[in-house]
């Protein structure tokens, strides 16, 4: 077979019909490829975004539970001193209730002291009235003699 | 075409349709198409290469344009074979995809001017080139049988030696012994239909496409003066034509193949 006419009309037939793929079709082909490129790299971005979220949510977590940590230590602390305060605050209530209780027993002590010392005076005052008079054999006038007997009850 | 002799068409086409075989073995059982076990030798190295270097390269990352047109080929190939066959596909997904790649590659050389080839290896001596090895149907028969080896293999393999002769005796009718004979005769035309089929209507396709850009053709030189002129432009038109309509052509040709593979080789593995 020569070259000839029919050779360059296929020739030419090929020509558009490559110009046909290269417009009409290459482009659908194209599109398809690109969209996976795209999808491709959308997820692998997604997938990277998760990861350095999960690492910062990570490392948040971590500070967090330290400040927890720590409020925790220093509550404790507080409570403790707190305790303390309370311990201290009620023995010192304690002390000063039992030097106040020390106290009255102490003045009750004295005064019955001498309300008894009061009353042996008056009696003694009596009985040596009654033993001067079994003595003389006589009413000895108390009143007359009160002066000398407050004197003598005094003196005990 | 007044001018030109009907004789000058129907010898153009019967030069075309004649393989190139080597001269000691012209029209004998023996006579070997060398032209379309080169192309399809080509063609098959072609793809094997093409995707070994983009699987070779391939990043787990965004992918190159290369890489993301082969991935969607074979996830394309892979969703076919899932949709059909629940099994294992390490073997099935791997045969559709060469078989959809290979057979595309072939009948895409119908898409090639007719008269290109054969006026490139006349240049070397060498006559009666045909670039469509689909077109050839030695070729389609050779690939048809290779599926019904591979549908022979997995239907023993599946339903093991006693298995496959009892539903080859058993199956559609029924058990009884009156039925073996008419179950085996109609599951044999049943196998034989497959490859045949699967080869003569690849082949069918491809043929008749090459015999009408051949017939276009004929248009190229079918007159003289302002009416050859005419049939000239009429003839780039429906060349063009034609060819744009056989991308559809090539490319459904193509997937009907790979799927019916699959189908086939699917339902061996099937139990009646």
């Amino acid at each position: 077979m020569d070259f000839n006419a029919t050779l360059i009309g296929e020739m030419i037939s090929f020509a558009i019909l490559i110009w046909f793929s290269v417009h009409f079709i290459w482009p659908h082909i194209n599109k398809a490829i690109e969209d996976r490129q795209v999808k491709i790299a959308e997820g692998l971005n997604a997938a990277e975004r998760a990861h350095a979220e999960l690492k910062s949510a990570d490392v948040k977590v971590a500070g967090e539970i330290k400040q927890a940590r720590q409020q925790a230590s220093e509550i404790i602390d507080k409570a403790q001193q707190q305790a303390n305060q309370i311990i201290e605050k009620a023995r010192a209530e304690a002390i000063a209730e039992i030097n106040r209780l020390k106290a009255s027993a102490q003045d009750d002590i004295a005064s019955l002291a001498q309300r008894a010392r009061d009353q042996l005076r008056e009696q003694v005052g009596a009985l040596a009235v009654q033993g001067a008079s079994k003595i003389v054999q006589r009413e000895v006038d108390a009143s007359t003699h009160k002066a000398l007997l407050d004197q003598l009850a005094a003196g005990l | 075409m007044a001018s030109e002799p009907t004789g000058g068409l129907t010898e153009y086409i019967q030069h075309h349709l004649k393989h190139l075989t080597p001269h000691t073995s012209e029209g004998g059982f023996w006579a070997v198409h060398v032209d379309s076990v080169t192309v399809s030798l080509v063609l098959g190295l072609l793809f094997c290469l093409w995707f070994w270097l983009k699987a070779r390269k391939a990043t787990a990352g965004v992918p190159g344009k290369g890489q993301a047109f082969v991935e969607i080929v074979l996830e394309f190939v892979d969703g076919q074979v899932k949709d059909v066959f629940h099994g294992d596909r390490r073997v099935l997904g791997p045969l559709a995809l060469t078989v959809f790649v290979w057979v595309f590659l072939m009948n895409a050389m119908d898409l090639l001017p007719v008269d290109l080839l054969p006026w490139i290896t006349e240049k070397f001596g060498v006559g009666h080139f045909r670039a469509v090895p689909t077109a050839d149907i030695n070729m389609t028969f050779a690939m048809s049988l290779t599926v019904f080896a591979l549908i022979i293999f997995y239907s023993f393999k599946a339903k093991g030696a006693g298995g496959y002769t009892h539903e080859l005796f058993t199956a559609p009718f029924g058990k009884h012994p009156l039925l073996w004979i008419p179950n085996f005769a109609l599951n044999l035309v049943e196998l034989a239909s497959k490859p045949v089929s699967l080869a003569m209507r690849l082949f069918g396709n491809m043929y008749a496409g090459e015999l009408v850009f051949m017939l276009i053709a004929g248009l190229f030189s079918a007159g003289a003066g302002l009416a050859g002129w005419a049939l000239y432009g009429a003839g780039i038109i429906g060349y063009t034509v034609w060819g744009i309509f056989h991308i559809l052509i090539i490319s459904i040709q193509a997937f009907i193949f790979m799927v019916l593979t699959i189908v086939y080789i699917s339902m061996a593995h099937d139990h009646h």
